[in-house]
């Protein structure tokens, strides 16, 4: 068992031109910061990746824009960024925009062995065409394909030496559906701890998942939009 | 005159149970949090992960690692739980989630609703609202009943991309409270000082006023 790689910049190898990256995070949290740097300092194009935002302009995925490395992104939501928005009205970027829970499913079964499943999200709608429709208990739904990856790259709080995974608040969001659906899984984790270390009972994604592992360095882990007490009342909570 | 957006807030609290878990969307429905009535529980679900989201955390107690589905740092109440994104949609399609309030473009008398896209001008994706609004047990909308020109909002059929059909349950506007039934928009309560005459008149769908409405009361 050797799943420890030295760093992001060996993790990657083996991303080719062309390739499906499942990419986890939502917003610019829980995203594998290192992994993304890497690629981006890679020459490494045409990339379809796979995540539920795009980042930001300066951050995130939004780095691999700036830099035209992605050819197309599969997301359900890519406000907050004004360069993909640019390369989207300017035909230089292919979108597909699916509903959030549809996308976590979608990875989820394709780390399952589920080929395709029905949702009722999206009946009746743009997301709906030319898709096979069929009721259940009266309702429609619509037939949806699992999605897999040629690599998976998250981030997870904690990792030990089998790849074993544990995350931190909701840094875990889509990093656990991709975990399972890349047929190569890169896990960059804050602190890699030897097998043994971490709780069995508290493992959020098993070991099985995960091919290459390590400890990623300068976590800058950006806030996308700071709210606090001081700088607003009205918030959400009692 | 017309509610306020704290007000249309306000009212749609009044819809709360003891117990209920609640997905509140960006915007108006935001504010819902800030007015729980007393004595009563009620657990908010954020979709990108998290049961018994609390307020914005104190000044730089920000945790990057705590978000809500707006991206904003926010906090966990005790009891409060984190899971991944498909479990958090399991809870939602699977009809765990007893309200869901969100905001709207526009809605039609048979509930149908339109909240993600104006092609052309926005297209920024439809987030975790296509899955909410077609597997929320009850769906209420928080919006303005016309738009910034005097177009009603309250429509026979959208005239922009939908977001879900026959989903909408009530809607909650700056003018009224409406139910969507059958027959149409349902007239329930009207907005302090609105006429029942101003409200047919921003109302394009069908509309059924079967009673003397009552003002809401502040």
């Amino acid at each position: 068992m050797n799943k420890v790689v030295s760093g992001a910049e060996e993790a990657i190898k083996g991303i080719a031109d062309g390739m499906t990256l499942l990419v986890g995070g939502f917003g610019l949290c829980g995203i594998p910061e290192n992994s993304i740097a890497a690629l981006v300092n890679s020459s490494v194009k045409n990339l379809t990746c796979v995540s539920n935002n795009a980042g930001v302009d300066d951050f995130g995925l939004g780095l691999l824009l700036q830099k035209r490395q992605v050819k197309k992104m599969i997301s359900s939501y890519v406000g907050e960024n004004a360069e993909f928005e640019r390369q989207l009205l300017a035909g230089e970027l292919e979108v597909e925009l699916i509903p959030q829970g549809t996308l976590a499913e979608r990875c989820r079964a394709g780390g399952a062995g589920i080929p395709a499943f029905y949702v009722p999200a999206g009946y009746g709608t743009e997301v709906a065409e030319g898709k096979e429709i069929r009721e259940f208990n009266g309702k429609p739904h619509l037939l949806e394909q699992a999605i897999t990856g040629d690599f998976a790259i998250i981030k997870a709080w904690k990792g030990d030496t089998h790849g074993n995974l544990v995350y931190r608040a909701t840094a875990n969001n889509f990093n656990q559906p991709m975990a399972m659906a890349g047929k190569i899984t890169i896990a960059e984790v804050e602190e890699l701890v030897p097998a043994g270390t971490l709780d069995p009972a508290q493992v959020h994604t098993a070991g099985i998942f995960v091919q290459r592992i390590f400890e990623g360095k300068n976590y800058e882990k950006r806030i996308e939009k700071l709210t606090e007490k001081a700088s607003g009342e009205l918030a959400s909570g009692k | 005159m017309g509610l306020t957006k704290e007000q249309i807030a306000q009212r749609i609290a009044r819809e709360l149970q003891d117990g209920y878990y609640v997905n509140l969307g960006i915007g108006i429905p935001t504010l819902v949090a800030n007015y729980i009535p007393e004595g009563i529980e009620v657990v908010l679900q954020s979709e990108n992960g998290m049961l018994g989201m609390g307020a914005f955390p104190e000044k730089g107690h920000a945790d990057p690692d705590l978000i809500n589905a707006g991206k904003q740092t926010v906090t966990i109440q005790p009891g409060g739980v984190f899971f991944d994104s498909a479990t958090s949609f399991a809870m939602i399609r699977g009809g765990h989630v007893d309200l869901t309030v969100l905001g709207a473009f526009e809605v039609t008398d048979t509930g149908d609703i339109a909240s993600w896209k104006i092609p052309g001008k926005m297209v920024k994706g439809m987030g975790g609202a296509m899955d909410l609004v077609a597997a929320a047990k009850n769906i209420i909308v928080a919006m303005q009943h016309t738009s910034k020109d005097g177009q009603s909002k309250l429509l026979k059929a959208c005239t922009l991309p939908l977001t879900g059909v026959g989903c909408v349950k009530k809607v909650v506007t700056d003018l009224a409270v409406l139910d969507i039934t059958e027959e149409g928009f349902v007239l329930l309560e009207r907005a302090p000082g609105v006429s029942v005459e101003e409200i047919q008149k921003a109302t394009d769908g069908r509309l059924v006023i079967r009673r003397d409405i009552p003002e809401m009361q502040f």
